[in-house]
């Protein structure tokens, strides 16, 4: 099955992007595929190459970068949404790009199933 | 990497649920900007007010005191597409306002105390609407 994936917040803050991260790995490895994640409202900030977590501590920024870098799945963050919190392309993390809302409504036309991740 | 999918002649029936208050959280205003971006695509949609959701669509907002953008007039163009979808008959595409009974009586209003032109629906009967959906938005 093709899933589409909207996610709403940012990391830290609300669990919603880790759940997203983990249903994702998860799907990708049950043999479904997720063409796309969508970053919309503080979800954006998930593409911050800035962000530093502490050592001990998961680099959720990183692990969407990884994950689609191995599965080549199209990580998009809301251009609207992303300028308005400083989310530009001087800081946008490995594996992400920044586009138009218009993206995820392909994305959720596209795609058999989608889910939202957010509070 | 980026994707591309195959959109071409998809009608799909979305649902976009209003659940939060108007200020406070930039929720409402967001999901707007995403309601509007779907109509350029021609799809089905229902737009839902729901719990706290319908202080958004009430009657005379005034947040200059707080500083707050005052985007409540943006209501009022999703009713404009709803109407130009109805009436134009070259558009495939059917659009819905609705709210939700219980949320209204709960919160001491009524569809007269809205700014636009909405269907009251049950708690029972937007569940119905909901089943009936393929792509569900919230937030």
């Amino acid at each position: 099955m093709k899933f589409g994936i909207l996610v709403n917040e940012g990391p830290f803050t609300h669990q919603a992007s880790d759940t997203a991260y983990q249903f994702t790995k998860a799907a990708l490895a049950a043999g479904h595929e997720v063409p796309r994640v969508f970053f919309y409202f503080d979800g954006v900030n998930n593409a911050n190459k800035l962000s530093e977590p502490q050592s001990d501590d998961r680099n959720l920024v990183k692990m969407w970068g990884a994950l689609a870098a191995e599965h080549g799945v199209d990580l998009v963050v809301c251009v609207a949404a992303a300028l308005r919190r400083g989310i530009k392309d001087e800081i946008l993390a490995e594996g992400f790009r920044i586009s138009g809302l218009g993206q995820l409504i392909e994305q959720s036309m596209g795609t058999d199933r989608s889910l939202v991740f957010g509070d | 990497m980026e994707v591309e999918f195959e959109t071409e002649g998809v009608k799909k029936k979305f649902l976009f649920v209003n659940r939060k208050a108007p200020y406070g959280t930039i929720y409402a205003l967001e999901i707007l900007e995403m309601v509007l971006i779907s109509a350029a695509f021609e799809q089905h949609a229902v737009i839902a007010f729901i719990d706290d959701g319908v202080f958004q669509i009430q009657k005379g907002h005034n947040p200059k005191a707080i500083g707050m953008k005052h985007f409540a007039p943006t209501f009022g163009v999703i009713e404009m597409e709803k109407e130009d979808a109805d009436e134009d008959e070259d558009i495939d595409m059917v659009w819905r306002i609705v709210v939700e009974k219980e949320s209204l009586e709960a919160r001491g209003l009524t569809a007269d105390d809205l700014a636009i032109d909405v269907d009251v629906l049950s708690s029972a009967d937007l569940s119905a609407l909901m089943n009936e959906q393929d792509v569900v938005l919230s937030a």
